[in-house]
């Protein structure tokens, strides 16, 4: 029996993630046994929403040894319970929470992995996008939304489980009536797996419209050349209202922008109504996590620079001359606005 | 205190794209490819540590021939010596493979520490250095925007969502970084004559006690198509921009 898993995956307070949800609609898709797997505090009441989802049975374990000691005893236990039921294929989300997951599982496994993946085309074979250029480069490596993309098909062989790591937003998350039967994980996890310790976490507060909501995302990169023109953005931001600030990864790497606010491969994917890149070459691992914005405007001083093949609108020019005037712009807009009304 | 890091050869960021080659593999034939610059703030904060708990620094890279080079870069940042893991066999190889092959590499001497890159810049699966951490039958610690090694323990702060975490476990362990971790130097011109007197190691599967058998591939491209192209949009100059740009967000109905 083809079954098909998903690895839940649980927020500090027994939340569960959204690519959850998405990977369980994916899941019903490719055939009627469907289970999920959630591990760690606040599993069990989790078990409702996973059924809902899609999940036929849910395997539950509300054991803090699973936020204790991160991801050796998840993949331990996820391995065990593979051992024991036989999954055809295991999805998971694109965090890196549940890349360690995976990548260890997959040790203990022997078994296929593959990351990145936008589609599952059925219990044996994905599809993904791979993009040939890894950096913006010459304008002939452009192709489509990314850089020298390729549409590849690939065949998982050798042993089940198959591991299945999606894009964020890669499906979409609908409901169904459905009902999950929870099955208790009563799997002991030995203290050689029980290594590594979590202390402390350390949680930072968030103003502002969620990146994944707003209709107007404005996304820095390193073009903009240091942390005060980044704060340019958040100016630009305010000005729009609806609107919040993203960064790329770069960006993120080196301290401009905390990583909540990191958007591409690694990050988040946003679909807002309108993205502004500035300062942004265009480089694949962004992209894919904005590419499906409605319109998208693009400010670079790089006239080659392959994010201009994506933009509805691209401005060749200093970040740091634009977002000012763009500013008063739509300060002078609104003003003329209000007196108009 | 030894530390290995990990040292990807990736081909050049800006070169030509690689072309669908036999078994519709990826061919890349460029010849002016390097370190993967995820690997560098390893060999950085690998150096660093090295020097502070007296030991060496191993770079240790698993590809082709031309992959020296990546290894002479990881040289002249601050390794000791270096092992490229070579052999035809490996071509193509998968994740698995890889992880298989680099950790009958690593068991062949102790190490306190191995040190990788979040993921790597081409492939960005992120899961081998985790792979490689069960086959070497240690933990692993991921994701660190800092990394402090103290009394023979490993504590890391791990970026989150909504912050950050610190979590730490005893050596011998595996760790990877963010570029935020350790900012890597340019290396001088003595740095880069002196790393081409380091010595440099060649491993090939015969030599790790493998064969094609234990590293059989768990995969199989089927199929490979030209994503669809999108028509490029206006380019306009800065003058025009405030303009133009307030007119399309009106028109997005979103102020």
């Amino acid at each position: 029996m083809d079954a098909v898993w998903v690895y839940a995956e649980l927020d500090p307070y027994g939340a569960v993630a959204p690519s959850t949800l998405e990977l369980l609609t994916k899941a019903r898709s490719l055939g009627p046994d469907v289970a999920a797997v959630a591990l760690g505090p606040g599993a069990g009441e989790a078990a409702a929403i996973l059924g809902e989802y899609g999940a036929t049975t849910v395997f539950a374990g509300d054991d803090a040894v699973f936020v204790d000691h991160p991801a050796e005893p998840t993949a331990y236990v996820l391995g065990r319970l593979a051992q024991a039921h036989r999954p055809q294929l295991i999805l998971f989300g694109p965090s890196y929470d549940a890349r360690d997951v995976a990548g260890r599982l997959q040790g203990i496994l022997g078994c296929a992995l593959v990351a990145n993946v936008d589609d599952v085309l059925d219990t044996d074979h994905v599809r993904l996008t791979v993009a040939l250029s890894l950096w913006p480069g010459r304008p002939g490596n452009l192709r489509g939304g990314i850089a020298g993309a390729k549409l590849v098909d690939v065949e998982l062989s050798g042993p089940a489980p198959r591991l299945v790591l999606a894009r964020a937003g890669a499906f979409e998350a609908m409901p169904s009536a459905g009902r999950a039967e929870v099955v208790a994980v009563d799997v002991e996890v030995p203290a050689e797996r029980r290594r590594t310790r979590r202390l402390e976490r350390h949680e930072e507060t968030d103003t502002g419209p969620k990146l994944e909501e707003a209709r107007v995302v404005i996304a820095g990169g390193r073009g903009l050349g240091g942390p005060e023109a980044f704060a340019l953005l958040e100016e630009l931001a305010r000005a729009i209202g609806d609107a919040a600030v993203g960064a790329t990864r770069p960006v993120v790497d080196a301290g401009w922008a905390p990583f909540r606010m990191q958007i591409g491969q690694t990050g988040k994917t946003v679909k807002p109504d309108v993205y502004v890149a500035v300062g942004i070459s265009g480089a694949a691992q962004h992209v894919v996590g904005m590419k499906d914005a409605r319109r998208i405007v693009a400010i670079n001083q790089d006239p080659d620079a392959p994010i201009f093949q994506l933009a509805d609108l691209g401005v060749v020019g200093d970040a740091l001359t634009v977002l000012p005037a763009l500013i008063a712009e739509l300060e002078s807009a609104r003003v003329g606005a209000a007196r108009a009304g | 205190m030894d530390v290995v890091v990990l040292a990807k050869y990736v081909p050049n960021p800006s070169g030509s794209p690689p072309e669908i080659g036999p078994g519709l593999r990826l061919r890349r034939e460029e010849s002016d490819g390097g370190l993967d610059p995820s690997d560098e703030p390893g060999l950085e904060l690998g150096a660093r540590l090295a020097g502070e708990h007296d030991g060496e620094v191993i770079a240790v890279s698993l590809g082709p021939e031309r992959a020296v080079r990546a290894l002479h870069r990881a040289l002249a940042l601050g390794a000791d010596r270096a092992t490229l893991v070579v052999d035809p066999l490996l071509e193509g190889a998968d994740a698995l493979a890889t992880a298989k092959a680099l950790a009958a590499a690593l068991g062949r001497r102790p190490f306190d520490l191995v040190i990788a890159g979040v993921e790597s810049s081409d492939g960005a699966t992120g899961t081998m250095p985790m792979t490689l951490a069960e086959e070497l039958g240690i933990p692993a610690l991921t994701f660190a925007r800092r990394c402090v090694v103290e009394n023979g323990r490993v504590s890391i702060e791990r970026q989150t969502d909504s912050g950050y975490d610190t979590v730490e476990c005893g050596l011998p362990a595996l760790v990877t970084l963010t570029a935020a971790a350790a900012e890597p130097h340019h290396p001088s011109l003595r740095e880069t004559i002196e790393a081409k007197k380091k010595p440099i190691e060649r491993l090939s599967l015969a030599d790790l006690g493998l064969d094609a058998a234990d590293l059989g591939p768990t995969q199989r491209v089927t199929s490979v198509e030209i994503a669809p192209e999108k028509q490029a949009g206006e380019l306009i100059d800065a003058s025009e921009a405030p303009r133009r740009i307030v007119r399309l967000l009106e028109e997005a109905g979103v102020v």
